[in-house]
């Protein structure tokens, strides 16, 4: 009777995008993004907004590393790891889709 | 108040206290407003208006029940032109065809739909409403059919504790992102009706391990919250996230409260919206600045490290059961009335646990259960 849903894992080719249902909006009464989600609202620092505007359901997390990488100015290799960590936590807590 | 004030990011709105159901858990006052005390659409909007610009991000629109308001859309529409997540707490019963899509069509973000049990009879028992299970079930395969997501609300006690490997079941079936096993907070209803309530220590550990093993398990697949058991507690919760810290609610005449049972607070008057603003009433209210912060602690919460953990514990369960709002909640082990907690469960294990006072418009009336609690 369980429909059988498994846990979404990151991988090279995951498309993430946010899910329907949370927005990334400027709270302009705070000054900062607002990461708005069912019943919790979440705080991203830079190094999380900029990954999470590239969450678009376009770029693959391939293409979302060679962006990021530019952008910082650091090797894939160096930044891969702590990029798709955080990818699959966000997956995790319902807030991206991969 | 030295305290500085942040601008609130939650809103509970009750908008009316009108509901199908009778749940003898309801966090609701035992004095319930009757229709001709909810303020009309106008007033909603405008105090939604007001919450949106002193910060307000997320908007609980709750009950009683909340559809039974036939302007929620046009709330939820100005919630929404505002960018406020809105999030619809409802027993699920009695929602109109094509409502849920009109309300998924004005900007609703998220619906939470509460189940007084995994199984029919008891979700009929405790909510004193024969049907509503089904109904229940039906109005969440709509929420879901309208592409919204959605949480299962289960509010635990002794009656339906047994039944938390079954809410797993449920709440996967009905394909919600999340459940909250919510042991029962003994405040309005449930309070009157604490030694029917009260579940045994056992039960307790057993549901614990339940809910640890199914966090674990379906991490990614379910997000399994737990509201714990305060009688069973070590450390108090930080109600509300500390009183008037971050969140406050709305009573359905309008009176803004820091929590739902404050008016059991004696001496602290709570303000209107339409007799001030909502700004002067989050800065400015007595009421609010009565346990704001660190500053009104006495011992031990004034000394201790986890001050700004759990802000004192509840202000209300204070009141309750040490007699004193001020005072460390007693669910607090470092609180020297702590074992008074114990003494409530003992009081309530000796108790008749099938006297229940369903929630009533027209007030408390103890009934005797007769069907057993299976």
């Amino acid at each position: 009777m369980r429909p059988q849903r498994e846990r979404a894992v990151v991988s090279a080719n995951s498309m993430p995008a946010l899910k329907p249902h949370v927005r990334l909006q400027y709270d302009p009464v705070r000054g900062a993004w607002a990461l708005l989600s069912p019943e919790k609202v979440f705080w991203p620092d830079e190094v999380s907004l900029d990954i999470l505007r590239l969450c678009d359901g376009k770029h693959t997390v391939t293409q979302i590393l060679e962006e990021l990488a530019g952008q910082y100015e650091a090797p894939v290799e160096e930044i891969a790891a702590d990029v798709e960590a955080f990818m699959q936590e966000w997956s995790d807590r319902f807030l991206v889709t991969l | 108040m030295s305290e500085t004030i942040l601008p609130p990011i939650g809103m509970l709105a009750e908008l009316t206290h009108r509901c199908p159901l009778q749940c003898v858990y309801c966090s609701n006052p035992v004095e319930l407003l009757k229709a001709n005390r909810e303020m009309p659409t106008e007033a909603w909007v405008s105090l939604f208006e007001q919450a949106a610009d002193l910060g307000v991000l997320q908007i609980h629109l709750s009950g009683g029940e909340p559809t039974l308001r036939p302007d929620l859309e046009v709330m939820i529409e100005a919630l929404s032109r505002r960018g406020v997540y809105t999030n619809l707490i409802t027993a699920g019963v009695g929602i109109a065809e094509g409502r849920i899509e009109a309300m998924a069509d004005a900007g609703l973000d998220h619906v939470q739909i509460s189940f007084q049990g995994a199984f029919a009879p008891t979700t009929e028992k405790i909510g004193n409403n024969r049907g509503s299970h089904e109904k229940k079930m039906e109005t969440a395969r709509r929420v879901r059919a309208a592409g919204l997501p959605l949480t299962i609300n289960a509010p635990v006690h002794r009656h339906n504790m047994d039944e938390v490997p079954d809410f797993i079941e449920l709440a996967l079936e009905l394909d919600a992102e999340r459940l909250e096993i919510a042991n029962v907070q003994y405040a309005g209803w449930a309070l009157l009706n604490r030694n029917a309530l009260m579940p045994d220590r056992e039960a307790v550990e057993r549901e614990v391990e339940v809910v640890r093993r199914a966090q674990e398990e379906l991490y990614g697949i379910l997000t399994v919250d737990f509201v714990t058991p305060d009688y069973f507690a070590i450390y108090p919760k930080p109600c509300m996230g500390g009183w008037a810290r971050d969140a406050f609610m709305v009573a359905p005449d309008g009176t803004v409260l820091p929590c739902h049972a404050a008016g059991t607070i004696p001496n602290l008057v709570f303000d209107r919206f339409g007799d001030r603003s909502l700004s002067e009433i989050w800065h400015g209210s007595p009421a609010f600045n009565a346990f704001r912060g660190t500053e009104w602690m006495a011992e031990p919460c004034r000394g201790c490290e986890r001050k700004e953990i759990d802000w004192g514990g509840c202000r209300c369960q204070a009141m309750a059961i040490a007699g004193n709002a001020a005072a460390t909640d007693p669910a607090c082990i470092k609180s020297p009335l702590h074992a008074r907690m114990a003494a409530l469960i003992e009081e309530a294990m000796a108790s008749d646990k099938d006297t229940f006072h369903y929630r009533r418009i027209s007030g408390p009336v103890p009934t005797h259960q007769l069907e057993p609690a299976s």
